[in-house]
């Protein structure tokens, strides 16, 4: 017998009593959502910016390889998405475009249709997402209900950069992902 | 293996003791603050509960529809029935990648299953990418907690152990510069990897995808990175509906450490293309713990560590005390199924508060069935007179109750005999306290005298 | 023949009976205080608790016997511990030929604070107490009867006896940093943790003591004598007692 067949058997040989699925209810969400998400992002340390401030970071840091798949920034774009995700290593800013952007936690959502390469907004150094302010919902389930049984092989909430607080509970952002997010509200 | 005699060598290091609890109790601080944020919590929870309970009461029927629509979507789904079957189905496809290095995120399961020292048998490097494990790894100890695995090392112990197998600069304890010496090294291991392992933290039947939470980012940067994504889920981690994410996201984090949400939740559904993803399907014992009535709950189980950060044990013995790869409480209704004997402390571990089941996101009735445990283990050790006789001699008779059962002449004794014939060192309870001052008389006496 | 006095059986756990008679006298005069009529059956022994909790709950159907025939007969039956309120309610094997007595006897116990609030319905006593108090809220009644919101949860703010004694005169409530952190007692897990349970109990004085704490009230007195073996032995400077000893000091 397969494991399969074994596993699916023991399971039925039980005869469970089925409960119930409830049903989920909407939820109040809070009135002003773009400070409300501006408020969370922060707290998972990263950062709302207006676009001017962007532009003048981006002049200063003398970033060298920057890649933009959001066309309000493509003129920032001096790179190509490589064969292999490996030819990434070394970029220092990606900016893309968000999908759904939800208030009550920071959490952006990006699918395939953003990501040219499920790599680019791990890999890179530095992070930009630009999101539509129509785009952003109260919570999770408003998330969801945006998003739907959406077909993209691969999704993410991103809601921060990198970080960790495995050395004694200090917080360092920058761990294996983004070394800072930011975030364009448009 | 006794969780007491861990637990009292533990609370030598008063100082070190003391740092542990107030570190947990810290976390613990931080989830209170963030679930007083959200007025439906406590709804939130009861609706987790019941699409867990739900989900357990259907497994069979979600574990089958996982399978279809994951299959359907490219995923290669595997059926594990214990650990060794799952490791060797990983040794398997790591073998046919002729792959001899590879990396691994955060996966308790694979620490059930001993994953490690099978592939590492076979002359497989591996490495774990999370840096609380890659720390624990180096120093070859087990995780002491399945959230925050090194919670019990210091800066100073992790800048030993880092200037040793880094090259760090020795002394250097600052958190910033070991975290990017850790970067660094991981970095080079993710770019050399072409298989790359996860566990996951939920299934999703009707879509067919699973998801991943992290907030290093470590377990998507080896997976995209790599050709071949190898997902370890345990047969329980489903739930129905890819809606039902809504609830258990806003639970985890916040339960766990009290973030809103992890900053990366990865969903899974169809591997990139030229790329693999196996989703590899594990029982190892919980359809036995599914079929215990009493304990099937523990099985909701999200492994947020929200129990074991709140527990006051826990945080003064830490997880090593429990000898078991999962510790604290669910741990310890977990641990009995697998191996009665061997853990038979664990469920007496407890005070039994029930601070665990109310910082459960999914209301796991965990104090009850630390309970239930204690019945199960008591019938299994047998109640023989002589059973019952030991048991009380160990625990109730070194106790103030005792002397209820011998009256008013051992009460009398206890204010005539010198202290050190009634603190002596076998007495337990008076190692640390004195035993309750003796009155003239007792209720009943008074009772009898004054009201009948 | 209904009688407005309702008529308690007042059921006093063995260490209280033992070693602390001064809380059962003060509950059985606070309840007389308040208006009701009170009889504590002689012949009761302990619920069976420290028995259950040790694993061996299908030894205690001897004591569950006695207890439900010598309880059946009350309106109410009354006790001042969570605890023991608890096992009874939730812990008691399942008799039977005795279950519609024990139905009964499991639907009218109430532990001593919330039998004053709810079916007393008094809303706070009258008095004065002018103490520094820190109240230890003890688990069971907290998390097993919910006499009061724990930290845990994200519920309306309550308790039980601080409503009961908010209005005593001079009387100071302390707010601790732990509001409800176990004490460590948990029955035999004080002999068999020993090393835990002491360091648990210290802690939780601790708190007390950092915040000035004159008398430490509890609704609990296993709680408190575990605490308080350790008060004596460090030699720390500070009371404690059960609110029913509070209750009844002030109402005279």
């Amino acid at each position: 017998m397969s494991s399969k067949s074994s596993i699916i058997s023991q399971i039925k040989k039980l005869n469970m009593e089925e409960k119930p699925l409830p049903e989920i209810p909407d939820f109040t969400i809070a009135e002003d959502l773009k400070s409300t998400f501006s408020e969370s992002i922060a707290g998972n340390k990263g950062l709302v910016v207006p676009v001017s401030e962007l532009e003048e970071l981006i002049t200063l840091s003398k970033f060298s390889k920057i890649f933009s798949s959001c066309p309000q920034f493509s003129h920032h774009c001096n790179c190509e998405v490589p064969p292999h995700p490996a030819g990434f290593a070394d970029l220092d800013l990606a900016i893309l475009e968000g999908q759904v952007a939800v208030a009550e936690n920071g959490a952006i959502w990006l699918d395939e249709s953003n990501l040219e390469m499920r790599a680019i907004p791990f890999i890179t150094s530095h992070l930009v997402i630009v999101i539509k302010e129509e785009n952003l919902v109260g919570n999770m389930h408003q998330a969801y209900d945006k998003i739907g049984l959406d077909h993209s092989g691969f999704g993410v909430f991103i809601a921060g950069p990198s970080k960790t607080a495995d050395i004694e509970q200090s917080l360092v952002v920058g761990a294996h992902g983004a070394m800072s997010l930011r975030v364009v509200i448009v | 293996m006794s969780h007491p005699a861990n637990a009292a060598l533990f609370l030598k290091d008063q100082s070190r003791a003391k740092w542990h609890d107030e570190t947990l109790w810290i976390v613990r601080q931080k989830r209170d603050l963030t679930i007083h944020q959200i007025p439906e919590w406590e709804q939130l929870r009861d609706l987790a509960s019941q699409i867990k309970e739900h989900t357990l009461s259907k497994l069979d029927f979600y574990l089958e529809e996982l399978e279809r629509n994951a299959t359907a979507n490219g995923i290669k789904v595997h059926w594990a029935e214990n650990a060794a079957e799952h490791n060797e189905i990983i040794g398997r496809i790591i073998d046919e990648k002729n792959c001899t290095a590879i990396v691994k995120s955060k996966s308790i399961l694979t620490e059930e299953c001993h994953l490690n020292p099978f592939l590492e048998a076979k002359g497989i490097e591996v490495v774990d990418t999370d840096l609380g494990e890659r720390i624990i790894q180096f120093l070859k100890q087990p995780p002491s907690h399945i959230v925050m695995p090194a919670i019990h090392l210091k800066k100073s112990d992790i800048s030993d152990i880092f200037h040793e197998k880094l090259q760090t600069e020795k002394g250097n304890i600052d958190p910033v510069y070991l975290t990017q010496a850790a970067r660094l090294h991981l970095r080079e291991k993710f770019l050399q990897a072409k298989v790359a392992i996860t566990g996951v933290n939920f299934g999703v039947a009707e879509t067919g995808e699973f998801v991943v939470c992290t907030n290093e980012g470590n377990a998507d940067m080896g997976v995209h990175i790599a050709d071949t994504h190898i997902a370890c889920m345990g047969i329980e981690k489903l739930i129905p509906r890819r809606k039902d994410l809504g609830i258990f996201l806003r639970l985890l984090a916040r339960s766990a450490t009290g973030q809103s949400i992890t900053n990366y939740n990865s969903h899974f559904r169809s591997p990139a293309p030229g790329k693999e993803l196996h989703l590899i399907l594990v029982n190892n014992g919980r359809t036995k713990q599914l079929g215990r009535e009493k304990f099937r709950n523990s099985l909701k189980c999200i492994r947020c560590g929200a129990c074991m950060n709140t527990c006051p044990i826990y945080r003064r013995s830490g997880g090593f005390s429990y000898g078991s790869t999962v510790p604290g409480p669910i741990g310890s209704i977990l641990s009995p199924g697998i191996d009665l004997k061997k853990y038979s402390t664990l469920p007496f571990a407890s005070t039994l508060c029930g601070s665990c089941s109310d910082v459960c996101p999914v209301k796991i009735n965990i104090h009850e069935q630390l309970y239930e445990w204690r019945q199960e283990i008591t019938k299994a050790q047998g109640t023989s007179a002589k059973g019952i006789a030991m048991k009380l001699a160990n625990g109730l008779f070194q106790s103030p109750l005792a002397y209820r059962l011998s009256g008013k002449a051992m009460r009398a004794s206890l204010k005539n005999l010198p202290n050190s014939v009634i603190y002596n060192p076998l007495n337990v309870w008076g190692k640390s306290r004195d035993l309750p001052p003796v009155p003239t008389e007792t209720f009943k006496e008074w009772y009898k005298k004054n009201k009948k | 023949m209904q009688s407005n006095i309702p008529h308690i059986g007042l059921f006093i756990p063995c260490y209280i009976d033992q070693f602390y008679p001064n809380v059962a006298i003060a509950t059985l005069e606070l309840l007389e205080k308040l208006g009701c009529k009170v009889t504590y059956p002689l012949g009761q022994t302990c619920c069976g608790q420290p028995m259950a909790n040790a694993g061996f709950e299908i030894e205690t159907k001897g004591t569950t016997e006695k207890f439900i025939k010598d309880f059946a007969e009350f309106d109410y039956i009354v006790a001042p511990s969570g605890s023991c309120v608890l096992h009874i309610k939730e812990h008691q094997p399942h008799l039977k030929k005795l279950a519609k007595n024990q139905q009964y006897v499991q639907s009218k116990i109430f532990e001593l604070s919330e039998f004053i609030t709810d079916v007393l319905r008094i809303e706070s006593i009258e008095g004065s107490f002018p103490h520094k108090i820190g109240f230890h809220s003890s688990c069971h009644g907290l998390r097993g009867l919910r006499l009061a919101s724990d930290t845990e949860r994200n519920d309306k703010e309550y308790n039980k006896v601080h409503q009961l004694m908010k209005e005593l005169k001079g009387m100071e409530w302390v707010e601790l940093t732990r509001k409800d952190e176990c004490c460590g007692f948990g029955g035999t897990f004080s002999v068999t943790e020993e090393a835990v349970s002491v360091q648990m109990g210290k802690d939780r004085i601790a708190d007390h003591m950092d915040k000035g704490v004159e008398i430490i009230v509890g609704g609990d007195m296993s709680c408190l004598m575990h605490m308080q073996g350790i008060t004596i032995r460090d030699k720390e400077n500070v009371q404690l007692m059960h609110f029913a000893e509070v209750l009844n000091q002030a109402l005279s």
